[in-house]
């Protein structure tokens, strides 16, 4: 089902994913519009004002007038897609996200683009590693992470033609592929690229390649490890997660974003109220990021498949104990109810 | 129809907006009975609009950014039939329709959700533009108020509507100089405000915003427009109608108390006497 995602993987920037999508789609909907606050190289929208320059709407850089427009734009019948970077939209508009998109229910998509860690050099004023976290409390919304440029271009037409509000969640650098043309898309539900038995790595973005990655190293270990890319986060695949939980009784979350309110914590949300098993988290830890090279902070931050690894097999040594207590107090009851029939009988 | 007919039906929605206030114990006196006289003239003579087929595609499309006068833009459309005016008593209470600022979808006739100041004035310049793009001929009509210029994304829509020469987009502004926490010239000082926006590139009317012959004529010239937005600067009296209330700025953001709107409502039907002793003479 899957390609193997280490060395020699094709590479690709999910931001391409987006700026090929939203041409197909254009292409068979007329009512797509793009917005574009000042971003429109960055985002890859070069090509859709040039094939569609009447569709093509400048904004400028003012994220809230953005957030605002494609609003309005949705309430005349038009499928606005508004780009920016994930710091600013919806980091620095999210009232008018909250209130002109979501709760008037309006048809807009917004591109985040740039988002996490590895956008690298340009700081932690640019690194967004609080964009899920954000989009995903508001009603209405769908939050989609796409694992890789294939699955984005996926994303980015499925989008389009689903009706409401929808956060893409893009990036800049360039990471392996790790699906391939065949593998389904369909929003809110999530795909199993490896399967498993005994730990379950649950992971969107590029963390979906080192969760791979982490998984074949396991595998040496002759540890089962299921991999799960969940590119929507919102409305999450329940019934995928519960199933995971179930047959591998531990679950590892890996995501490039804060661990406060994230993937990671939505899959906690879900399981603690349906299936509680012990859950690890890989993620950045309540800390702002800084300058670097895109690799060089995944190695600093702990977004790596080693990290990974390790997540798991802590994960494993709490299911083991959980295991064993669960084994002692079935056993603790057993003498319980002894003693009662023996107490009974005299 | 003539203006004094106009001035009648303001009356009426003044008396609503005193009857809904009291009713729902909560919400804002000063704005809404400032605007009845343009929401009069936009409604009952100006804007194509049909009560009948609210999503009508050749509507016009009006906007309300300040969303906190809505008490006027509710009664207005309940007495423009689009939805039952017995509907108005439920302003602000629980399962009501009529929520305490506007909710686009569920309410007949509103146009977009609005409360967070400002954003009306993003999304009635996206409505334009979606209409131009697809040469609809429809126009768009927003209301907003002068303090919400204190809001930044108030002239990046500015900035917007005239860059992209959204011809078919008027604003009207309450320019009734309070907000809640004072005169507006005390709080956060907005003027010039009719250079400013003739700075931006639009086309500024002001107008007394009482005067139902004035406020015609401006829509009109504004209808004219093809290639510049254009802004109404309306003066208004903050809580016109009701001498208690005034051009005095705490009733920004209170309602009257059951024996202050009885106070109310006995001076608005004495005016609406006056009124029509005087149509009739």
């Amino acid at each position: 089902m899957t390609k193997p995602a280490g060395k020699g993987a094709e590479r690709a920037a999910l931001r391409d994913g987006f700026g090929e999508g939203i041409i197909i789609a254009a292409r068979s909907d007329p009512r797509i519009v793009a917005l574009s606050a000042d971003l429109t190289e960055s985002n890859r929208l070069v090509k859709f004002r040039e094939e569609f320059p009447d569709r093509f709407v400048s904004v400028g850089v003012a994220e809230q007038n953005l957030a605002g427009v494609a609003a309005g734009m949705a309430r005349a019948g038009k499928v606005p897609f508004a780009a920016s970077f994930a710091v600013f939209s919806p980091g620095r508009n999210w009232d008018q996200v909250r209130v002109s998109v979501c709760y008037s229910g309006h048809n807009v998509k917004l591109y985040g683009g740039h988002a996490g860690l590895t956008v690298g050099e340009d700081g932690a004023t640019h690194q967004a590693l609080e964009d899920i976290a954000i989009t995903r409390c508001l009603p209405n919304m769908t939050v989609i992470v796409p694992a890789d440029a294939i699955e984005m271009r996926k994303a980015t037409i499925a989008a389009a033609q689903h009706p409401g509000p929808v956060y893409l969640r893009g990036g800049r650098e360039k990471f392996p592929q790790v699906t391939t043309e065949s593998t389904p898309f369909s929003i809110g539900k999530a795909n199993t690229l490896r399967p498993g038995k005994d730990i379950t790595i649950v992971a969107c973005g590029n963390l979906v390649s080192e969760a791979l990655i982490a998984a074949e190293h396991l595998a040496k270990e002759r540890i089962s490890a299921r991999v799960i890319d969940l590119h929507t986060i919102k409305p999450i695949d329940e019934q995928a997660l519960i199933a995971a939980a179930h047959e591998t009784g531990a679950i590892v979350t890996a995501e490039e974003h804060q661990i406060i309110s994230g993937m990671g914590s939505a899959v906690a949300e879900a399981l603690a109220q349906h299936h509680p098993v012990p859950i690890e988290m890989v993620g950045v830890r309540d800390t702002f990021g800084e300058s670097g090279t895109a690799a060089a902070l995944m190695d600093k931050y702990g977004l790596r498949a080693t990290d990974i690894i390790a997540a798991a097999k802590r994960a494993l040594e709490r299911k083991r104990h959980t295991t064993t207590r669960r084994e002692t107090l079935r056993v603790g009851a057993r003498h319980l109810r002894a003693i009662a029939r023996a107490a009974r009988k005299r | 129809m003539k203006d004094k007919e106009f001035a009648l039906i303001a009356n009426d929605l003044r008396q609503d907006i005193v009857r809904m206030l009291v009713e729902a114990k909560s919400g804002h006196t000063a704005g809404p009975l400032g605007m009845a006289d343009i929401f009069a003239v936009l409604y009952f003579a100006h804007a194509r609009v049909d009560p009948a087929k609210p999503a009508w595609e050749g509507r016009d499309y009006i906007l309300v950014s300040n969303g906190h006068i809505c008490p006027v833009w509710y009664a207005t459309l309940a007495r423009k039939g689009f939805f039952p005016a017995d509907q108005l008593m439920s302003f602000r209470k629980i399962n009501s329709l009529l929520q305490g600022h506007p909710h686009v979808g569920p309410i007949p006739g509103v146009e977009n959700s609005g409360g967070p100041l400002a954003q009306g004035l993003s999304q009635a310049a996206g409505v334009a533009l979606a209409l131009r793009i697809d040469k609809r001929p429809n126009r768009v009509y927003c209301i907003c108020s002068d303090g919400e210029h204190d809001e930044g994304q108030a002239w990046e829509a500015a900035l917007f509507a005239a860059f992209h020469r959204l011809g078919n987009l008027s604003l009207i502004m309450d320019r009734n100089n309070i907000q809640i926490d004072g005169p507006t010239d005390r709080v956060m000082g907005l003027e010039p405000l009719a250079d400013k926006y003739r700075a931006f590139g639009w086309h500024v009317v002001e107008i007394d915003g009482h005067d139902i012959g004035e406020i015609r004529n401006a829509l009109r010239k504004a209808d004219e427009e093809t290639e510049r937005p254009t802004m109404i600067i309306a003066k208004t009296v903050p809580g016109k109608g009701v001498r208690e209330f005034e051009n005095n700025y705490e009733w920004h953001g209170k309602p009257p108390s059951a024996e202050q709107g009885a106070r109310a409502l006995l001076e608005l039907q004495e005016e609406r006497e006056r009124i029509g002793r005087r149509w009739f003479s």
